[in-house]
């Protein structure tokens, strides 16, 4: 349209599309109040929790606030040789405050994270600083311990000066900044995040393609038996969802573990040997059968309701025009399913990656997965920024591969019903 | 290659669903090669199963099918090598024209340059070139409905069915579109087995008709047999439009009989009535009574207009008569009737000939 189009005027000469503004504008408030109970509901349950999470996962302001003083004097230092006379008297009128409000201990414990060996000398540091005499305090900090004229500890200090930090994003990978300030992974023996990820990876992945494999024949025997029996069928396939997850996975454990039912329908029928009986719990087979059943109905129900829109007529043109019935379901019907199969692994893939109850309980030490480590910082170690990161790098993981799926398959082809 | 008169042959045949209904029953039907035939009924009447056992979507619960001469009920539908029309069009919505059209051909293994060919063909047949990289989804339902016929054809199948093929349509276009099948099916001798519920339709296009009805067929004839010479009460009542007179039959002799209404009686053409005293269902259509008869007929009565509906090129005049208030009448709006006017007495008249005298149902 060219711009020299003429502007339509109603009859009272306001410009339509005032005009069409004004008389929209109360259906809009109306509409906004409507889901404004909702928006707020998800800022305060969704948006504000991710934002202190992504906050929490980066702040490290403790030390700073602990050390401000030592921070501003070693801004000048360019921490090739050991700091001169003002940083060690700066350090010195930090430490004694924070002895006084007895919080010495929190800055060994956090200074410790960044290099081992400090809680020891921070305690000496701590009674000799009774008797130090004013002035000249490099001298005797030094004196307490070797350590202390060692620049590589200062140097250490120096690293926790700013208020924010990406290490705990690091420890998640298995990496550190060390001495140098260069990244590094840690020692191979020591790798366990890389490991759970991978992990957390292919048992998603895995868990994807067995609740695809089962869940399409049943769809599609859902989208065309008669209603009597599909109603039946669809009540099996949504039982699961009217019964508590972790009841569910409960009683995978009584039908798993070894002296379990399907342990004793297998020695029943001679497969394995009684005293031979596999451990099917409490490790990854667990972690698969279990997550597998239970993330079974996010994959049939976005097939069932692609399938449902399917006309029978489209197979049977298919097979009319000559291909065979195998030619006609992989030429005709999958291709019209895709936008199904896509809804439904990428739902499963999602849930998957982050499952934490089922995994927890039949997973044993070789099925947890990365929640499950997730859970564990926020419940024993109390290290918060530690889960948040990781909480975090899962969320952003979950955000690449809805991006690729977009790339690859295009959002707009998926179909959840 | 001479015509073979019974290419599709369906003998004895049965089907049932559910065990307790025959849906249709003992089907006799011969169609000859390069006949245009329809199936006509009203919806449950079986047609559309008979053209699914045809097709090879459902299987005969007793009896044969036979087609050039082979039977065929072993024989999956995919090598039967039938095109089909669908009542939805049924084009794979996910492929473009072109790869709907070569969807049979790559099956068939046909090399590139000759399907092609064949493609370009068809396309031309529904006069739809430069239509090939479209999606159906980008169609009219006309276009769509010839991609379908293109593609029922493609492939030069010896047979082509099609259920209902032009019901979504509306009507100016189902007329189209049923002179471009016709003319298809003349110009490429295809044989064609046509489902519909649409008489008019079944008028116009076909060689014959099979009206079905309650699984079984009623009357299997030429169209113009079929309005004019309806050898039952259904079929003289599905096909067009009808008027009626229940009576007794009070005489028969030489070809003509005598039909006892409550009030009067009517000379009528005994076509399945035998004797005396039987029940009967006058047919008579409407074209075939005249207003105030020149020429001499055999039956002349009176009746009073009920009421006068303007048509168009004609007017339906209700009246009247003998005691049936439903009598109708078609006059063309080019007659000058000016007694047609509502609470008018007129004479009727009409041959015997043309009031059949059929089954009493």
């Amino acid at each position: 349209m060219s711009s020299e189009t003429k502007q339509i005027l109603t009859t009272d000469g306001i410009p339509l599309e005032v005009s069409l503004k004004k008389a929209e504008r109360k259906n809009k408030i109306k509409a906004f109040l409507l889901v404004a109970p909702l928006l707020f509901f998800l800022i305060i349950t969704y948006v504000f929790p991710i934002g202190d999470m992504l906050f929490r996962s980066v702040d490290d302001k403790m030390v700073t606030q602990m050390l401000p003083k030592t921070f501003k004097a070693m801004e000048t230092w360019d921490g090739k040789e050991l700091p001169d006379e003002e940083v060690f008297a700066a350090f010195h009128e930090d430490f004694i405050k924070l002895v006084e409000d007895k919080r010495e201990g929190k800055l060994s414990t956090q200074l410790n994270y960044t290099k081992n060996g400090f809680k020891s000398i921070i305690k000496k540091l701590r009674r000799a600083s009774k008797k130090f005499e004013e002035g000249n305090y490099k001298e005797q900090i030094m004196a307490v311990h070797k350590r202390w004229a060692d620049v590589e500890y200062w140097r250490a200090i120096q690293r926790r000066a700013p208020e924010f930090t990406g290490q705990k994003y690091l420890k998640g990978m298995d990496m550190y900044v060390n001495e140098e300030g260069k990244i590094v992974s840690v020692e191979e023996d020591r790798r366990i995040h890389r490991v759970l990820w991978l992990r957390t990876l292919e048992i998603a992945f895995f868990v994807t393609v067995f609740c695809f494999l089962m869940a399409y024949p049943i769809a599609h025997l859902l989208a065309t038996l008669p209603m009597k029996y599909s109603n039946l069928l669809m009540i099996c396939v949504l039982l699961p969802f009217w019964t508590s997850l972790l009841v569910r996975t409960a009683s995978w454990m009584i039908l798993l573990q070894q002296q379990g039912i399907v342990n004793d329908f297998f020695v029943g029928i001679g497969l394995v040997a009684d005293d031979n009986r596999p451990e099917m719990m409490y490790n990854k087979t667990g972690s698969y059968v279990a997550m597998t059943q239970i993330l079974l109905p996010f994959m049939v129900l976005p097939l069932y309701s692609v399938m449902k829109t399917i006309s029978p007529s489209l197979m049977r043109a298919g097979k009319s025009l000559g291909g065979t019935p195998f030619v006609a379901f992989w030429k005709v019907y999958f291709p019209l399913t895709i936008p199904g199969i896509g809804a439904g692994c990428l739902l499963v893939f999602i849930l998957a990656i982050g499952y934490y109850i089922t995994p927890a309980l039949v997973g044993g030490a070789s099925g947890t997965l990365i929640s499950n480590q997730i859970a564990f910082h926020m419940k024993s170690t109390l290290d918060w920024s530690f889960a948040s990161a990781m909480g975090l790098m899962l969320l952003s993981g979950v955000l690449v591969i809805y991006w690729l799926y977009n790339k690859i398959v295009g959002i707009d082809n998926i179909k959840l019903g | 290659m001479s015509k073979q008169k019974d290419f599709v042959k369906f003998e004895n045949v049965d089907k049932s669903y559910d065990g307790k209904v025959l849906v249709v029953k003992n089907l006799q039907l011969d169609i000859a090669e390069g006949e245009f035939i329809t199936m006509l009924g009203p919806s449950g009447s079986g047609k559309t199963t008979c053209l699914m056992m045809l097709a090879g979507f459902e299987t005969p619960t007793n009896g044969e099918i036979y087609l050039g001469g082979k039977a065929i009920s072993s024989i999956p539908p995919h090598k039967r090598g039938i095109g089909m029309v669908f009542q939805n069009y049924a084009l794979f919505p996910h492929m473009t024209v072109y790869e709907n059209l070569a969807f049979p051909l790559r099956v068939r293994k046909i090399p590139k340059d000759e399907a092609d060919k064949k493609i370009d063909k068809a396309l031309s047949m529904v006069s739809l070139q430069g239509f090939a990289s479209r999606m159906p989804g980008q169609l009219s339902g006309g276009q769509q409905q010839r991609v379908a016929v293109a593609r029922s054809l493609v492939f030069d199948p010896q047979l082509v069915l099609m259920d209902e093929p032009l019901g979504a349509l509306d009507k100016n276009l189902r007329e189209s579109m049923q002179y471009e099948i016709k003319h298809i099916h003349e110009s490429i001798g295809v044989t064609v087995v046509y489902v519909t519920h649409d008489q008019s339709e079944a008028l116009t296009m076909s060689n014959r008709i099979a009206v079905f009805n309650d699984g079984k067929v009623q009357q299997l004839s030429s169209p113009d047999e079929l309005y004019e010479k309806p050898v039952n009460s259904f079929v003289a009542e599905f096909i067009g439009e009808n008027n009626t007179f229940n009576g007794e039959v009070s005489d028969i002799s030489g070809g003509k009989c005598k039909v006892k209404l409550s009030n009067a009686e009517i000379t009528a053409n005994p076509i399945s009535v035998k004797s005396k005293g039987e029940r009967t269902k006058v047919s008579l259509r409407p074209e075939r009574a005249l207003i105030n008869p020149k020429d001499k007929m055999d039956n002349i009565h009176n009746g009073k207009i009920e009421e006068v509906i303007y048509h168009g090129d004609h007017t339906r005049v209700r009246i009247n008569l003998l005691g049936n208030p439903e009598f109708i009448l078609k006059v063309p709006n080019s007659s000058a009737n000016l007694d047609i006017k509502l609470g008018n007495e007129i004479k009727i008249g009409w041959n015997s000939e043309d009031a059949r005298a059929l089954d009493p149902k």
